[in-house]
C-alpha cells in the first residue's frame, strides 16, 4: 500500500514531469502546445527536486527541441523532447532519421495527441506516425500509468539504443488522479560522446545495415514479455469473443463494462505498446477468437497490425473513424457488438458558448483596425489565441505554424498574375497576422522567402510578449530562459530588417488612430514601384500576464442612453464584457469582466460608449 | 463510495480551481479520484465542462445520464450539460433568477454575492458552499476548508473561506 504521503493529486502532464524526474532525465526541451504544455512547465516548477543537473528549455520550435534532446542522448544522458501531435510534423525530419541511427542515453519523445480535436488543427494519431517512422510507442490509459511508462520508455530506449515515444491523449494530459510518487534515480552519468561517424553521420552506404538493425530491434521489442497486451480473462460466458483497447479508451471501456454489469465476462486486452505489436499475439488472437472489437484513438493502428478477419473496428466501419471515442460513443459500438439494448440516443454534442479573445485583448483592437482599413482584404492568419480573430472577420485562413506569411505570398502571386495594372496597385491587400512566438517558430524563413519573391503583402506581427495561448511561456525577444534566468534577447525588429524588409513600423493597437494610419501607409508602400513586404509590429502585452493588466490604466466604462442597439460593439468587436440586453435592446457593460481598457470606445457609431474616471 | 460530478461554467470562472479542490478532498480522504478538464482555446471565455469521478473508476469522463451531481457556475449551460445528469441527480446553480427545472434552494446568486465581496471569481466557492449545505457531495464542510487552506494562495485563503461560508450558510429568504 502506498502511504498517504507518497500520493499526490497530479494532472497527467504533472505526473509525466514527475516521471521524468524519477527516471533521472537530465535534458528536457519542448515547444508549448495544448495539450502537452504543462509537462515542461511542471518540470520547471519541480526542478529543485532534481537530484542531478537538469537543463530545461523552451526551444524555438519542435524540430530544435528534438535535436537538442537527441545530442544529449548521444552523450549518454537521458533526455526528453516534448510536443503536441502536430509538433511532431515539424520535428519529423530529425525524428525519422533517428529511428535508423538510434540513440545512446535514453531518449523519449512525449507527443500529446488531441483526439476530438479539442485544441488542434487536426486529430492525427502519433501511433500511426510511429508505425511509419518505425519507433516503439506507448499509449497510457491513466495519468498514473503515463508516469510509470516514462521509466519503461527510457529503459527500453537504452536497452535497444532506440528512440521511444510516449503518446498521452488530451484526456490523460488534462486529467487529474491520485498518483503515487517514487524515489528519484541518480544515474551519475557524465557527458561522454563517443565519436562514430558510421553511425552518427551515417552516409548512404551505412544505412542498409542500420535499417536492418532497426528491424531486428523492432522484432525483439515486439516480443518483450513485459510489453505484451495485458489480459483480463472473462468467465467464459462470451466464448470466442474479445475486446481490445488502448490508451484512455481502455479506461472508458472498463468503466462502461462495470456500469453494464459486464466486467469479467469477456476477455479484455489492454494494449500498452500499440507499435510494434507482437505478431505472435496477433496470431494467437486469430486462433482464439472469432470476433474481436478493437477500440483505439484515432487511427486503426492496432487494427491494421492484427490482420484478423473477425475484427470489428474502424476498417470494418463499426467504430467511428473520426472524433473522440467518448464513453457514449463506445457504448453505442459495444451495444452493437454484444447485441445489447442500444443506449438512448446520446444528446448531440453541443459546444455551448464559443470562445473569444479576452476582454481588452490587444489582438481584438488590431483585428478591428485591419478589418476597418481593408474591408475587402485577404487575411491569412496563424496558430494561437489570435485564431479567434475569425470572430471579427479579420482571419480568413489558419493552417499550421508560420503558414500565414507564405500563404499570404502565395495569394499575392496568384492575384498579381491577373492584375491589369500592377504599378497602379491593382491587386488585393493581403494582411497577414502572426503572433510573436509563431514568428520565431517558423515565420522568419517565410518572411525571407516573401521578400526575395517580391511579394507585396502586409505582415502584422502581433507581439504580446508571450506564448499566450498555452499560458505564457517566454519568447526569444524577452531575454528570459525557461527557468527565468536572463539571456540574450533577440529583438524582432533587426530580424525583420535583416530579412530585407524596407517598411517596418511598430505601434500599440490600443492607439487605434495611429495604428490605422500605419496600416494605410503600409498599403501605400506595397503598391509603390519599389515597394515590397511591409511589416507592422502590433505591440501590447498579453492581459493574461498579471503585471500587464495591472500596469495599464483602468477606466470606468459605461454605455449611455444614446445607444441605438446597433450591435456593432457586441458583434463586430465582440468583447466578452459587452453584452446585449435583449429585453431593453441596448448594449451593456458586464462590469465583472470589463477591464476598463476603453478600446471599444471608437467602435460605437453614436459615441454611446464613454470613458469615466480612472479606477 | 462512488460519485460522478460535473462542474460546468465558462472560461475564467475558476472551474479548474473548484475541480482541484474537490479532487484534493478525495485524495485527503484516501479515495481514488479522476478528473477531466478543459484547457487551451475553449478556456478563452467559452463553455467549459469538467468532471470528477470519486471512487473506483478507470476513466475521467462521464457518460450521458450518469452524473450524480451537477455544479453549474453558468446557468445558461444547463441545457447543454443537463443530459449528463442522471434522473434525480443533485444540482446547484449559480443564477441571478430562478431557473426552469431547478428548485429555489438549488440556486444562488453567487456571482452577485462574489462581486459584493469584491471578486467575481469567488462565485465558485460560494457555489461549493451551497453544494455542501445541500449535502450533494461526498464530503463535509470541514473537508473543503482543509482543501481550501491547502490549495488557495496564502493571501487569498481568508477570502476564499469567507466565500465558502457564505454559500454554506445561505438561506433563501
Ligand atoms: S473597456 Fe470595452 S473593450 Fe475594454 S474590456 Fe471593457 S468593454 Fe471590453
Ligand atoms: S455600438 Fe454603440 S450604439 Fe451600437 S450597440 Fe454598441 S453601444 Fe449601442
Amino acid at each position: 500500500m502506498d502511504t498517504q504521503a507518497d500520493v499526490q493529486l497530479l494532472m497527467g502532464n504533472e505526473a509525466m514531469a514527475c516521471g521524468l524526474l524519477e527516471a533521472g532525465c537530465q535534458v528536457a526541451a519542448a515547444y508549448p502546445g495544448t495539450p502537452s504544455t504543462e509537462i515542461l512547465q511542471s518540470l520547471i516548477d519541480r526542478r529543485d527536486q532534481a537530484k542531478e543537473p537538469l537543463h530545461i528549455e523552451w526551444s524555438v520550435n519542435e524540430k530544435i527541441a528534438f535535436e537538442v534532446a537527441l545530442a544529449a542522448s548521444y552523450t549518454g544522458k537521458r533526455s526528453v523532447a516534448v510536443m503536441k501531435q502536430v509538433g511532431l510534423n515539424v520535428a519529423a525530419d530529425p525524428f525519422m532519421r533517428s529511428a535508423y541511427l538510434g540513440v545512446k542515453g535514453g531518449l523519449v519523445t512525449i507527443v500529446a495527441d488531441d483526439p476530438g480535436p479539442h485544441s488542434s488543427q487536426n486529430e492525427q494519431d502519433t501511433r500511426l506516425f510511429c508505425l511509419q517512422a518505425r519507433v516503439p510507442v506507448f499509449d497510457p490509459a491513466s495519468p498514473a500509468e503515463a508516469k510509470q511508462l516514462v521509466s519503461v520508455a527510457f529503459e527500453l530506449s537504452e536497452k535497444y539504443q532506440i528512440l521511444t515515444v510516449l503518446r498521452p491523449a488530451t484526456r490523460i494530459c488534462h486529467s487529474r488522479q491520485n498518483v503515487a510518487l517514487q524515489p528519484m534515480q541518480t544515474l551519475q552519468r557524465k557527458a561522454h560522446f563517443e565519436k562514430n561517424t558510421a553511425r552518427w553521420a551515417a552516409t548512404p552506404p551505412f544505412l542498409p545495415a542500420l535499417h536492418k538493425k532497426l528491424n531486428d530491434n523492432l522484432d525483439a521489442i515486439a516480443a518483450e514479455p513485459h510489453l505484451q497486451p495485458l489480459k483480463t480473462a472473462g468467465d467464459g460466458s462470451q466464448p470466442r469473443t474479445a475486446l481490445v483497447a488502448s490508451g484512455i479508451v481502455y479506461g472508458h471501456l472498463v468503466d462502461l463494462l462495470e456500469e453494464l454489469g459486464l466486467s469479467d465476462q469477456i476477455d479484455l486486452y489492454q494494449v500498452v505498446m500499440p507499435y510494434p505489436l507482437n505478431p505472435a499475439w496477433a496470431a494467437q488472437l486469430r486462433n482464439d477468437y472469432d470476433r474481436v472489437l478493437v477500440l483505439e484513438e484515432t487511427y486503426p493502428v492496432i487494427e491494421l497490425q492484427m490482420a484478423h478477419l473477425g475484427v470489428v473496428g474502424k476498417q470494418s466501419g463499426h467504430v467511428p473513424k473520426e472524433g473522440e471515442l467518448t464513453p457514449d460513443v463506445i457504448y453505442k459500438v459495444l451495444a452493437g457488438f454484444l447485441e445489447l439494448e442500444p443506449p438512448a440516443t446520446a444528446p448531440a454534442d453541443s459546444r455551448g458558448r464559443r470562445p473569444s479573445l479576452c476582454a481588452g485583448c490587444p489582438h481584438r483592437s488590431a483585428f478591428y483596425s485591419i478589418k476597418k482599413c481593408f474591408p475587402k482584404g485577404i487575411f491569412p492568419s496563424d496558430i494561437g489565441c489570435y485564431t479567434l480573430g475569425i470572430n471579427l472577420g479579420a482571419v480568413d485562413t489558419v493552417h499550421c505554424m508560420g503558414a500565414c506569411i507564405s500563404q499570404g505570398a502565395g495569394f499575392y502571386q496568384s492575384y498579381v498574375q491577373d492584375a491589369q495594372d500592377v504599378a497602379g496597385g491593382d491587386f488585393p491587400t493581403v494582411v497577414v497576422t502572426i503572433g510573436d512566438s509563431t514568428f520565431f517558430h517558423s515565420g522568419i524563413t517565410a518572411l525571407i522567402n516573401a521578400v526575395i519573391q517580391k511579394a507585396r503583402i502586409i505582415v502584422v506581427i502581433l507581439d504580446n510578449g508571450t506564448t499566450a495561448m498555452t499560458g505564457g511561456q517566454p519568447v526569444p525577444h524577452l531575454g528570459i530562459t525557461a527557468i527565468g534566468e536572463p539571456t540574450t534577447a533577440i529583438a524582432i525588429e533587426p530580424l525583420v530588417k535583416a530579412s530585407g524588409v524596407n517598411f517596418l513600423e511598430c505601434c500599440d493597437p490600443y492607439d487605434n488612430d495611429d495604428f490605422e494610419t500605419l496600416l494605410k501607409q503600409a498599403d501605400t508602400h506595397i503598391r509603390k514601384p519599389d515597394g515590397g513586404v511591409a511589416v507592422l509590429i502590433s505591440r501590447h502585452g498579453c492581459l493574461m500576464e498579471r503585471h500587464v493588466a495591472r500596469a495599464q490604466p483602468r477606466f470606468k466604462i459605461d454605455i449611455t442612453d444614446d445607444c441605438i442597439g446597433c450591435r456593432r460593439c457586441v458583434e463586430a468587436f465582440e468583447c466578452p464584457a459587452l453584452v446585449m440586453n435583449e429585453a431593453t435592446t441596448v448594449a451593456e457593460i458586464d462590469q465583472d469582466r470589463c477591464i476598463g481598457c476603453g478600446t471599444c470606445i471608437p467602435v460605437c457609431p453614436v459615441k454611446a460608449i464613454i470613458k469615466g474616471e480612472q479606477l | 463510495m462512488k460519485q460522478q460530478i460535473i462542474v460546468s461554467g465558462i472560461g475564467g470562472q475558476g472551474v479548474l480551481f473548484l475541480i482541484r479542490l474537490i479532487a484534493q478532498v478525495a485524495v485527503n480522504r484516501g479515495l481514488a479520484v479522476l478528473t477531466s478538464e478543459t484547457h487551451g482555446m475553449a478556456q478563452r471565455g467559452g463553455t467549459v465542462l469538467s468532471t470528477i469521478k470519486v471512487g473506483a473508476f478507470a476513466s475521467p469522463l462521464i457518460r450521458a445520464g450518469q452524473a450524480d451531481v451537477g455544479l453549474l457556475l453558468w446557468d445558461a449551460n444547463l441545457p447543454v450539460h443537463a443530459p449528463l445528469l442522471r434522473d434525480g441527480a443533485s444540482l446547484v446553480i449559480n443564477a441571478e433568477q430562478s431557473v426552469a427545472g431547478a428548485q429555489a434552494k438549488q440556486c444562488i446568486a453567487a456571482s452577485r454575492m462574489a462581486r459584493d465581496m469584491g471578486n467575481a471569481v469567488l462565485a465558485n466557492l460560494i457555489l461549493l458552499g451551497l453544494a455542501i449545505q445541500q449535502q450533494t457531495l461526498f464530503c463535509s464542510a470541514a473537508d473543503c476548508v482543509q482543501a481550501i487552506r491547502q490549495l488557495a494562495p496564502e493571501r487569498f485563503v481568508d477570502q476564499n473561506l469567507q466565500a465558502f461560508q457564505l454559500g454554506l450558510n445561505h438561506t433563501n429568504d
